[in-house]
């Protein structure tokens, strides 16, 4: 499959395949680095090249809000954010998904203050790790642009109904210029029918939704929200290999390099995946036996594909973007509690790195693999630092 | 017909918790809040209806007789209506356990 290939900042993609996957209603506010995204998405409403309401609201949380309503009323809808605007609209990240609204929402990922910092780590996103959404980590601009698609796809499936959240490092891609596959017009219409929501609000048919609960129901309603998450895992995977079918292009929640037979692996989120990619080639190259898996599905967390992996390992090199302050970092800790059931288990050594933007070269991801390496020969297992820091 | 909140488990529940019956909250029982139940003394009573007015729950219903008596599956057991009747009719009376 040949497609013609156009270069473009990665925030222009993200919109044109907003644009692409007819989104009915667009709510957002702008903030460093997702602006670019909305801007460009505010022109093509504009200039009437997009048929879709776009609401300029005051604030995030008034603009996940307006998506709550416009999804309840049955219109695709679609935000994005980064940082205190997520934590601003955090509030409403739990309403959407346990009321099973499909909004898909981009996260340009950047730090949560103090310090002020408009660069990139994953701190935002960890801070709203457990609101229910389908959470993917993706790599490249090529990988958002498509992740519209997919998670507007799976999230509008009657056997999922759940809002999805695409993670992009802020700058590493949001301002970056990649080579781009769009994907034609009538293939996209084909893979994502108009949505039908399961139930809307109009005045000839009267239902409540967001209803109050008293503790004699709630648990019911979370366990039902847990399970819905969980049994997700079989769509996913479904709509993933139906995109690779029409793209070529097969995404995986667990995505590996070189993993086959390595004995260390280090394991990435987001942009990190490609850097990483470069330092075990580097380190190949030297006669070591190094892979490097990346997650890219967050929640539901893929435990079955992670060990697959995981185990057939001597040493994990987790690499966090984000500190869980007071215990490490948070995807370590994932990794941790998904090998505890098993005896000849990998040993799990833990940077932070990159926190705010600070570059991590492939020469870094080299140190770290040697002093990973090095620490769990000595019999340190549950080794966790932050990588870099001047002394 | 919808049924008590804890007689639902949580594969009956509608996806995102939706109420699919407009105006079903009239089958959910605030009486069983209440600590105390007002009782009307019918010699004391003018049938001003102020009770009827003041009532939060909208508990108080008209009967053949021409008395306001609140519906105890409803009543809360609040206490506005003996504190508004202008003859005390209403007092507050201790809901004793079954």
């Amino acid at each position: 499959m040949i497609s013609k290939r156009v270069g473009m900042e990665v925030s222009i993609a993200a919109a044109e395949a907003v644009k692409q996957a007819n989104v009915d209603v667009i709510s957002a506010y702008p903030i460093t680095p997702q602006t670019h995204i909305v801007e460009h998405l505010s022109e093509l409403v504009a200039n009437g090249e997009m048929d879709a309401e776009f609401f300029c609201v005051e604030s995030e949380h008034s603009a996940l809000s307006v998506c709550v309503g416009s999804e309840a009323t049955g219109a695709r809808s679609f935000t994005c954010t980064s940082a205190q605007g997520l934590a601003l609209m955090s509030e409403i990240t739990y309403i959407a998904s346990a009321l099973r609204l499909p909004i898909v929402m981009i996260i340009a990922n950047r730090t949560l203050s103090a310090p002020l910092s408009i660069w990139n780590d994953h701190s935002d996103a960890m801070s709203i790790r457990d609101c229910g959404w389908i959470q993917f980590f993706v790599e490249n601009g090529q990988e958002v642009y498509d992740h519209v698609f997919i998670s507007y796809r799976l999230g509008e499936d009657r056997e999922v109904l759940l809002p999805v959240i695409i993670n992009m490092d802020g700058f590493t891609l949001s301002h970056v210029i990649e080579p781009f596959e769009m994907i034609e017009q009538e293939k996209i219409d084909q893979f994502l029918p108009p949505y039908k929501a399961l139930y809307s609000l109009h005045p000839d048919r009267p239902i409540t939704m967001g209803a109050f609960a008293l503790p004699a129901i709630f648990a019911e309603t979370k366990k039902a929200q847990e399970v819905a998450i969980q049994a997700s895992m079989p769509k996913i995977l479904e709509v993933l290999k139906a995109f690779g079918d029409m793209t070529g292009r097969y995404y995986n929640p667990i995505e590996t390099y070189k993993t086959e037979d390595a004995d260390t692996l280090l394991v990435t989120m987001g942009s990190f995946g490609e850097t990483a990619s470069v330092a075990a080639d580097r380190m190949r190259e030297g006669g070591r036996s190094v892979g490097v898996m990346k997650i890219r599905l967050w929640r539901p967390f893929p435990f079955e594909d992670f060990r697959k992996v995981a185990l057939k390992a001597k040493n994990l090199v987790v690499i966090d973007r984000a500190i869980s302050v007071g215990m490490g970092g948070p995807v370590a800790s994932e990794v941790k509690a998904a090998l505890y059931g098993y005896d000849s288990r990998p040993s799990v050594y833990n940077f932070v790195a990159g926190i705010s933007g600070r570059d991590v070269a492939p020469s870094d991801f080299i140190k770290m693999a040697d002093k990973a390496e090095l620490e769990i020969e000595e019999g340190n297992r549950e080794g966790y630092e932050i990588y870099g820091v001047r002394e | 017909m919808t049924k008590p909140e804890y007689e639902w488990t949580w594969k009956e529940i509608p996806v995102g918790n939706v109420i699919l019956e407009p105006g079903n909250a009239s089958q959910y029982r605030t009486g069983d809040w209440k600590t105390l139940k007002p009782i009307l003394d019918k010699e004391k009573c003018i049938h001003c209806g102020l009770c009827y007015i003041f009532c939060p729950d909208m508990a108080y219903n008209l009967n053949e007789e021409g008395y306001f008596i609140a519906d105890l599956f409803y009543c809360k057991g609040c206490g506005i209506c003996a504190k508004e009747c202008p003859t005390g009719a209403i007092s507050m009376v201790v809901e004793e356990e079954k």
